[in-house]
């Protein structure tokens, strides 16, 4: 048994972990958000998935061989000592929904991040969280040369329910993405209240 | 399988030395010196990052190193945000460098994606290796939460976001 030394840690030393998955589709800006928030430049880990893995998942267009491999990109926020923040950038391709289940597998909540100039790529990710019972917000991220499109009129494309904030935001600057994260955990402590009349 | 395939992010996220970025996959002399920027993040490949470079990486290498198995044969659910702590004073013994690198990586709690990314092995891999460390009593887990956390963490959580 080792003795103390500067390297020991408590036995309860070790930190809660939570996650918030960042979806939208290709090129919607997921990593740069990440990016934009977390204290470590983004990592990429790779999953590598053999067929049988792939269920009943549409397999169309993927070339004949027995393995691919999903790229996850994630930050990190150290909250405190007991709690680390983790944000998960969604797999960009439909293909990889199998990975989502296990993303959204006891996560806090998520971000759809809507591309305005392709408001149908975050469809997918509407539909997943709300199926899956995962509170969510939706991100519109600002493009040089989109239009821009009023909260309502993005509510009403995507059809989510009025409960659903909607959030204007640039994620490639900090403070709108901490903006989006805010207003993400207030929408879950507000879901999880006890009823509120009224 | 190249992710990178369809569209370049628009915007490469952080700025990378290419010699950096390019190192081969030999030489773990330190467990961090590769920080998972060689693969194509999931809206292109990262800045920096030389052509060739960007393949998934060696598929059969990784299960050489599991002996063939791609999941764990025991022990508990290892999510991506479990983390992983190497237990005290067990830094000496003989393993091998896979093992090796993953318990050094854990003197300070680290996650298993972050365990994946940081030693450029695939999460598959690192599940199989971590549950014989586990098994060894090499490391410790704390499960990631399976459902939505209490009111109190999820405070922390808002509070830990305005604070940034």
């Amino acid at each position: 048994m080792a003795s103390a030394d500067s390297e020991t840690r408590p036995q309860e030393a070790i930190p809660h972990a939570v996650k918030i998955i960042v979806a939208g589709g290709f090129g919607a800006g997921k990593t740069t958000l990440v990016g934009s928030v977390s204290e470590i430049t983004p990592l990429s880990t790779e999953e590598v998935m053999t067929e049988a893995s792939y269920g009943v998942d549409d397999l169309g267009g993927v070339e004949d061989k027995n393995t691919t491999t999903v790229a996850l990109d994630f930050g990190r926020i150290t909250i405190n000592p007991d709690i680390v923040l983790y944000l998960f950038g969604t797999p960009g391709q439909d293909r990889f929904w199998f990975m989502w289940n296990e993303l959204a597998e006891g996560a806090l909540g998520a971000v759809v991040l809507a591309d305005t100039r392709r408001l149908d790529t975050c469809f997918h990710a509407v539909d997943f969280f709300e199926r899956r019972g995962v509170p969510f917000v939706v991100a519109v991220n600002r493009f040089e040369g989109s239009t821009a499109y009023r909260r309502e009129e993005v509510r009403e494309a995507l059809d989510v329910p009025s409960e659903v904030p909607i959030i204007m935001a640039d994620a490639r600057e900090r403070e709108s993405c901490k903006e989006v994260l805010v207003e993400l955990v207030t929408h879950v402590i507000r879901g999880r209240s006890p009823v509120m009349s009224g | 399988m190249n992710t990178s395939g369809e569209q370049r992010g628009a915007r490469p996220s952080g700025s990378v030395a290419a010699d950096e970025a390019a190192q081969p996959l030999s030489g773990r002399r330190s467990p961090t010196w590769h920080r998972g920027r060689g693969h194509p993040t999931s809206e292109g490949p990262s800045s920096g990052v030389a052509l060739g470079d960007t393949s998934a990486g060696p598929l059969v290498r990784p299960y050489t190193m599991t002996g063939g198995r791609t999941r764990p044969s025991k022990g508990p659910r290892l999510d991506l945000v479990t983390i992983v702590v190497a237990a005290a004073g067990d830094e000496e013994r003989e393993r091998e460098p896979e093992q090796q690198a993953i318990v050094r990586l854990c003197r300070r709690p680290i996650s298993v994606a972050e365990i994946s990314a940081r030693l450029d092995i695939p999460l598959t891999v690192v599940r199989v290796l971590l549950g014989d460390l586990l098994a060894e009593g090499d490391v410790r887990t704390r499960a990631a939460m399976t459902q939505l956390p209490e009111k109190k963490v999820l405070q922390a959580v808002l509070d830990g976001i305005r604070r940034l």
